[in-house]
């Protein structure tokens, strides 16, 4: 499977110049950059490892780039997103996040059931991967 | 003494409803109405009457007025402006005093305002067009049971509208098929899928039965993605303990959202944003029946204060039109909704039809969501009506697609990442908006049927309700 968490998804994996565009874009905006990876995608896991802090002082795609070729080359089996943070007031969030490396194979979620009384079902996502310790989750991790 | 005291009959204006010279307190509720007066009254005499009869006023001198200090309590209309081009309409401007209105409660704020005034026979009609709610006032609102801000966090979703699609044929379904169409739908990709207004608990399947196959449904996609997913379980009922049984329901089975109607009322949706803020659980707020006191232009009360009122409510959603669609809605009038629930301050501007600077100090904002007659081949033009932060629901354009409900749900989510990357590399989206899908459907067969299907369905007609004051052509 897939998992389809970030902004594009969908889309066939962003080249490195399509990723360079999106973070021109986010840094055009005042929003500064930064790079998380992880091996567990569970769609509720929201802190990933931080690749070192927010770099709210990088104004250029490329200095970007670099640190994620950076986290690439450590973490190659992992999933990697980058994020952009809006710090304007009313906002203080993220403002746009993608996906930007993902393990060669993904096996995805279990679904698991309780069954409790009155026909309700009480359910687990359970990542297949995080049956493993944590850095030993995926090949080449 | 003067005669403003003797028993008897006086002009509205005469008993100091009408006072041009009268400078708005910061604190004051304003509103624009927007009157057509029957013949011989003179447009003063109409909005001092509507001042008066929104507020203290009733049709004769009653001496007891004397045992208050009435000049606060009464509302005054400080201003009557003739409408371009509507030679029988005017806007009156009046002003409330705070102490008028009971805190945090839109009924008592309502009562006054849209009360006995919409059916006074010195008045041929009357349309509340706008209304300025002092922070004094907004802030003893709860507002958003969580806002876009949380939602967003909530689901881990940024920098794109979300997408949804409300199950169909709205009537009739099973259960066990309802949540058939919810599953292919959500695993498809689309974020959200939503009961329609009028499934509430019918013969044909039992509100608690639908809740059952349905959060099966959110949780196998939820599982199949790796992402989160939703649906709006409309707990609509005849009574509030009907509500809170069912949206207590909802809760125990982890659904992540609940829906209920502008039917409801004021009061009952004020309950349910208190409840949903306090079990952690996202409000979406349907606008049925609106249509039958907001769209004609004379008479009734612009959506652009249903929105406002809803914010103050405390809702997370709420539809507010789509532009493109099948609906009723102006570009500019339906840019006025967008900004007054989703900015902070609201400034006045005439062309999106907004009368007032509207302040609302930090209320969280409310997602608008866009739905009815919208497809994936309108994708550009979407973003660029209606932004980022608004949920895109695609009923018809997932449910009816050649290949099936994930495909249709597919496709939509393909058009709409595409449009967003492209705008982002800085490319004129809305101009290039059909090539894009275009080349984005060369790797997604399902987008490409899509736009094969539905992709110059159109629906162009004029809007009745439009801003009295034109920029540009709004038609499309």
């Amino acid at each position: 499977m897939r998992i389809t968490q970030g902004t594009f998804s969908y889309l066939p994996d962003l080249t490195d110049d399509e990723i360079t565009a999106q973070l021109q874009y986010a840094l055009d905006q005042g929003w500064p950059m930064s790079v998380e990876f992880t091996d567990d995608p569970h769609p509720r896991n929201t802190y990933w490892e931080m690749w070192g802090l927010p770099m709210f002082d990088i104004r250029d795609a490329a200095g970007v780039m670099h640190e994620i070729s950076e986290c690439r080359k450590a973490y190659p089996g992992r999933y990697i997103r980058v994020s952009a943070y809006d710090a304007s007031k009313g906002r203080q969030t993220t403002a746009l996040s993608f996906i930007v490396n993902r393990p060669a194979d993904e096996p995805g979620f279990r679904l698991d059931r309780q069954e409790v009384s009155d026909r309700r079902i009480r359910y687990t996502t359970h990542a297949y991967a995080t049956d493993r310790p944590a850095g030993d989750r995926y090949s080449s991790s | 003494m003067s005669d403003r005291w003797n028993a008897g009959v006086i002009p509205y204006a005469e008993m100091g409803y009408w006072q041009p010279d009268y400078e708005p307190k910061d604190t004051d509720v304003l509103a624009a109405f927007r009157l057509v007066a029957q013949p011989g009254v003179p447009p003063e005499e109409a909005g001092a009457a509507v001042a008066g009869e929104s507020s203290t006023a009733t049709w004769t001198v009653v001496w007891t007025d004397r045992l208050t200090d009435y000049e606060t309590y009464q509302a005054k209309c400080y201003a009557v402006e003739p409408v371009p081009g509507q030679p029988d309409q005017f806007i009156a401007k009046i002003a409330y005093d705070l102490d008028l209105f009971e805190e945090g409660s839109i009924a008592n704020l309502t009562s006054s305002i849209i009360g006995n005034v919409f059916g006074f026979k010195a008045l041929k009609s009357l349309r509340l067009e706008d209304m300025r709610i002092p922070t004094h006032y907004v802030k003893t609102f709860q507002g958003p049971a969580h806002g876009i801000v949380m939602e967003r966090e909530y689901l881990n979703k940024y920098g794109r509208p979300l997408l949804g699609a409300t199950t169909k044929p709205k009537l009739g379904l099973s259960a066990r098929n309802y949540g058939r169409v919810v599953y292919e739908a959500l695993r498809g990709g689309l974020d959200f899928t939503k009961d329609d207004e009028n499934i509430n608990s019918q013969p044909f399947m039992r509100w608690r039965d639908r809740f059952l196959f349905t959060m099966e449904a959110v949780n196998r996609a939820q599982a199949e993605t790796g992402e989160i997913k939703g649906h709006y379980l409309n707990v609509t009922g005849a009574t509030m303990e009907d509500m809170y049984e069912r949206a207590d329901f909802a809760k125990e089975l982890g659904s992540i959202v609940v829906m209920i109607d502008l039917t409801v009322g004021y009061t009952a949706i004020q309950s349910m944003a208190k409840w949903a803020r306090k079990n952690g659980v996202l409000l979406h707020l349907h606008r049925a029946g609106h249509g039958t006191y907001t769209r004609q232009k004379n008479h009734g009360v612009n959506f652009r204060v249903i929105a406002k009122w809803m914010r103050l409510a405390g809702v997370d959603h709420i539809h507010a039109g789509t532009v493109v669609g099948k609906l009723e809605g102006d570009p500019n009038a339906v840019a006025g909704y967008y900004d007054t629930l989703r900015l902070d301050h609201v400034p006045a501007d005439p062309v999106k039809g907004l009368y007032f600077d509207q302040d609302w100090a930090s209320m969280a904002a409310t997602m608008p969501v866009a739905s009815g007659g919208i497809h994936a081949g309108q994708m550009h033009q979407l973003l660029d009506h209606l932004g980022e932060d608004v949920i895109l629901q695609f009923g018809g354009g997932t449910i009816g697609h050649p290949m099936g409900i994930a495909a249709g749900a597919t496709a939509n989510r393909v058009a709409l990442e595409a449009m967003i990357k492209a705008r982002n590399e800085g490319r004129d989206f809305l101009h290039e908006g059909p090539d894009i899908l275009q080349a984005a459907a060369k790797h997604c067969r399902e987008l490409d049927v899509a736009l094969s299907t539905w992709g110059d369905i159109t629906f162009n007609y004029e809007s009745t309700d439009t801003p009295d004051v034109l920029a540009t052509p709004t038609g499309l």
